[in-house]
């Protein structure tokens, strides 16, 4: 098997919250994906995803925990080292309006990763510029345009350009669809799965839609208060959640069907705060199987099949399963 | 008679640019729909298409230059669209209530939210105040609220994202509305929470017997949730009908691409993209709006597209409404 492009171990990242209080965003995830993989990664806010993304690609420094990218550990380097390593992974994120500068024109947007990490005369960095627009399907008439002649969705290709500008090893997406109606959704999932058969580049797809990340990904980690409390295969996760929390988030999924009936558990309150994290399971607080076990033991990691693992105390009693009601 | 009745409504922005020529946005262009006591309507549509504009049209709340050129909005006999001011303050807030996408920016950030309450309740209400707060409590309680007492002392800030939109439908309900317009109600949160505030939603919409109009661009909440369907496109009605028969069998060419689009029916490598950039408001095309971006599109349809009945109550603004399945390229084969 092909070594991960990205390995992480343990990753924390607590934010100071005054008063000697911290903000646990993260807490102790490990994570792996290799060439040509697509990680989903879904949660609902505050589960900490965009802080592992950011983390990851040292947009924001890790507490603890280690990041080896590409067989480095890149946790503690200088970002003075960091920034070459950008050529091999990039991001994109959800909001295109933002994530361009408005006084560019498209086709130097394009063009500046080239410039920042590649040695390519002018006219081969125009070059590449003209099918790199050509492969996020974008005219190359708007190469000459500014961002605001163009829409939401065409402005996401022209990121999507930018971030495989220099080749890289691995894109972490940032809810890359999420600001898009669902007709130019359909389209930028269309090019991502296109872009990851040419480059076999690694993707780290973020997303709260669960609809979204089945489509795309391989393999699937849920996350909850900062850990990852199931992850496997997209399929697997999807027909046999094992943890409580994915079985109450899948339920919760509206799937844009009528005829398809509702099983559903709608779960009781909300997030804890991730400043006072619960004790023993984080989801035990919200969970309609905990038991009192649940409230002080950390919850193990059990193996369900190949690739598909769950933290959670109930599994091995066979009690992890909650309780699903047709919906009226 | 139907609670609602909206027919023919067009709302234009007219403004001026910089050579002081008149412009044109042409926003909402007949829309048309009835909606009855304890019904679920969802409106669906791209960014820009009128979802949210129709809402406000409804309750006379545009800003210039946006104005309602055309068309009539009946409410229980009456014409919202010939009242004025002081008369639509009397409706709106009683009659007709609404819930916004923001929940935290729609609430007064300097009062108690008891006191929010109790403001909307005299405002229409009247009698005494003391009524009024055991009316918030009461409705705090329905939209399930923990502690109703001690959240009416809480301040807005001291709310989380779904707290906040509770609050907001219990702010809604305080006046027992007839019509309750809910914008985008569960954009903003988590699907865990979604799930509550829709079960919620149509808990009371049973038992309050309300009208509610969903806005909204999940078509799993309108699968889910809603009993009649619009789907909007261009600032028209380019279907309508009952949720399931129109899951069941799409019959404008829109409707079709964009329920192709939703993750359960889209398998990545079939080109289903619905391409092209949004419809420039200013400047339609002739007769379908849909025409540059419909595979189907031929020279009939730069004439007006007809309202077609595809199935009673049914309809579907398109020339080939009913007759257009499967793929173009399926289609000419």
């Amino acid at each position: 098997m092909t070594e991960p492009v990205l390995d992480v171990t343990g990753l924390t990242k607590r934010f100071p919250a005054g008063g000697g209080r911290f903000v646990n965003a993260v807490n102790g995830v490990d994570l792996a994906i290799r060439p040509g993989e697509t990680l989903g990664m879904v949660g609902e806010s505050g589960s900490g995803k965009s802080t592992i993304g950011r983390a990851i690609l040292r947009l924001t420094d890790p507490s603890d925990g280690q990041v080896v990218f590409d067989g480095k550990d890149i946790t503690r380097i200088p970002m003075g080292k960091v920034r070459p390593l950008r050529r091999d992974m990039q991001m994109v994120f959800q909001d295109p309006w933002s994530a361009l500068n408005p006084r560019m024109r498209v086709g130097d947007l394009i063009a500046e990763p080239m410039k920042i990490h590649m040695t390519l005369s002018r006219s081969e960095r125009e070059d590449r510029t003209e099918d790199l627009a050509r492969r996020v399907h974008l005219s190359t008439e708007y190469l000459r345009r500014n961002p605001a002649n163009l829409s939401g969705g065409q402005l996401q290709r022209v990121c999507i350009a930018r971030a495989i500008a220099t080749n890289p090893k691995l894109i972490v997406l940032d809810e890359p669809t999420s600001s898009l109606d669902l007709s130019v959704r359909a389209g930028i999932l269309e090019l991502l799965a296109e872009i990851r058969e040419q480059t076999h580049a690694a993707l780290l797809f973020i997303s709260h839609d669960l609809g979204t990340v089945k489509l795309i990904s391989d393999r699937i980690a849920v996350l909850y208060l900062g850990r990852v409390v199931e992850e496997g295969p997209a399929e697997a996760l999807f027909d046999g959640p094992a943890h409580p929390y994915t079985q109450s988030l899948l339920s919760a999924h509206l799937p844009a069907d009528p005829s398809v009936s509702l099983h559903r558990h709608v779960l009781e309150g909300e997030v804890p705060s991730p400043i006072n994290l619960p004790t023993g399971c984080a989801f035990h607080s919200r969970c309609p199987v905990a038991v009192e076990r649940c409230r002080n033991d950390d919850p193990p990691s059990e193996r369900l099949s190949d690739g598909h693992v769950a933290r959670c105390l109930r599994i091995a009693e066979n009690g992890n399963r909650i309780p699903l009601k047709e919906a009226t | 008679m139907s609670l609602l009745s909206v027919e023919g409504l067009r709302t234009h922005f007219i403004s001026r640019d910089i050579d002081n020529q008149v412009r044109v946005a042409h926003a909402l262009n007949d829309v048309s729909f009835e909606l009855e006591a304890g019904r679920i309507l969802g409106i669906v549509g791209e960014t820009g298409a009128g979802k949210s504009l129709t809402a406000q049209s409804i309750v006379g709340l545009l800003r210039p230059p946006a104005r309602i050129v055309g068309g009539k909005v009946t409410f229980e006999g009456r014409d919202l669209t010939a009242m004025g001011p002081d008369e639509l303050n009397e409706v709106r807030g009683a009659e007709i209530a609404m819930v916004v996408q923001n929940p935290r920016t729609s609430l007064d950030p300097l009062t108690r939210l008891g006191d929010q309450l109790v403001r909307i309740h005299q405002a229409h209400s009247g009698g005494p105040a003391a009524a009024s707060r055991q009316r918030a409590l009461e409705m705090m309680e329905a939209v399930g609220i923990p502690d109703p007492e001690g959240r009416a002392r809480a301040w807005p800030h001291e709310l989380s994202g779904g707290m906040a939109q509770r609050v907001l439908i219990a702010m809604a309900l305080m006046n027992a509305p007839k019509l309750l317009i809910a914008d985008e109600p569960t954009t903003g949160l988590d699907v865990t929470v979604q799930a509550q505030i829709l079960d919620l939603l149509r808990d009371l919409v049973a038992r309050f017997n309300m009208a509610t109009i969903i806005i909204t661009h999940d078509l799993g909440v309108v699968a889910h949730f809603c009993d009649e369907l619009l789907v909007m496109f261009a600032g028209t009605v380019v279907e309508s009908g009952p949720v399931a028969e129109v899951f069941r069998a799409p019959a404008h060419p829109y409707t079709q691409k964009l329920i192709a689009a939703t993750p359960e029916r889209l398998t990545i490598g079939q080109g289903l993209a619905l391409g092209g950039l949004p419809p420039d408001l200013y400047n339609l095309p002739t007769g379908c709006p849909l025409r540059p971006r419909c595979d189907f599109a031929t020279n009939l349809c730069a004439t007006p597209p007809p309202n077609r009945d595809v199935t009673p109550g049914h309809r579907a603004l398109c020339h080939f409404a009913g007759t257009l399945g499967g793929t173009a390229t399926e289609r000419s084969a």
